[in-house]
């Protein structure tokens, strides 16, 4: 336990840093494009598995690629579809401002462009996954 | 060390030539990769196959073409190695003690490692049934 006086330990005065550390829509999109990484590759380690799966036959794929035809398995769908749209566009608006540092002083702007482009694609995406669900 | 964060996400680009400025590139030219890769497989599985129409005969179809399999392999580099490099930096914000730190990377590279090995093999070794 003795780490020394110079390492820097931040003091957590509570849930409201969560969303004021740097505050606003900048640190929200940050923690949703981390959020949204770790979920796609928690996803991408199952998918990864579920495909080696086939190496074990036709009967051994097909019982379990059915789960993905579940309706839990739609709910969590929705999710992914959000997380990959949201990771895609919110990264390459970073890429955007990475290259072209001026387009930095409208990145509230670019924030809001963007999210009308992600609800635009993302609310006839989830519609399509959920309506069978509701007989549609 | 990961440089510093910005507002919105993303890092200003490290000044170094060394491995973060190398790892910082390769985020943005694997992202644009990924942007058609992943999005063009994402949108083409749920809405042009649909999930629900997953099953053996799907994939054989597929790979019985061999760029479909050379798609697929791109796609699982470039994620993987995408996806794991993020885990490196949310590590290493997150983990303080450098003991912690090398265990949980040194389990999470391995574990990639499996992965990458196990989507490769399977992938150019499927044998299309007669």
């Amino acid at each position: 336990m003795s780490d020394g006086a110079a390492r820097e330990r931040p003091t957590f005065t509570g849930p409201r840093e969560w969303v004021t550390y740097r505050g606003g829509l900048g640190m929200l999109m940050w923690g949703l494009h981390r959020i949204a990484g770790l979920g796609i590759l928690l996803f991408l380690t199952l998918h990864i598995v579920d495909i080696f799966l086939l190496g074990f036959g036709k009967d051994v794929f097909n019982s379990l690629i059915g789960i993905y035809s579940s309706p839990w398995a739609h709910v969590m769908d929705v999710f992914l579809v959000f997380g990959v749209l949201f990771h895609a566009i919110n990264g390459l608006r970073i890429i955007v401002q990475d290259f072209a540092p001026r387009v930095m002083l409208a990145e509230h702007k670019l924030v809001v462009i963007e999210l009308v482009v992600l609800f635009v694609i993302f609310v006839p995406a989830a519609w399509a996954l959920l309506a069978p669900l509701f007989g549609g | 060390m990961a440089s510093e964060h910005r507002r919105g996400g993303g890092h200003a680009r490290p000044g170094s030539r060394g491995f973060e400025a190398w790892a910082w590139l390769f985020m943005r030219v694997s992202g644009v990769v990924l942007l058609f890769l992943a999005v063009f497989h994402l949108l083409w599985m749920h809405y042009v196959i649909g999930v629900d129409n997953l099953n053996f005969e799907t994939v054989v179809s597929r790979w019985s073409n061999p760029l479909w399999r050379m798609y697929d392999f791109a796609l699982l580099g470039f994620a993987l190695v995408h996806g794991v490099n993020g885990l490196r930096m949310v590590l290493e914000d997150y983990l303080h003690r450098p003991g912690t730190l090398l265990a949980v990377k040194s389990v999470a590279y391995v574990l990639a490692f499996l992965l990458l090995s196990a989507g490769a093999w399977i992938i150019f070794t499927f044998h299309v049934p007669a």
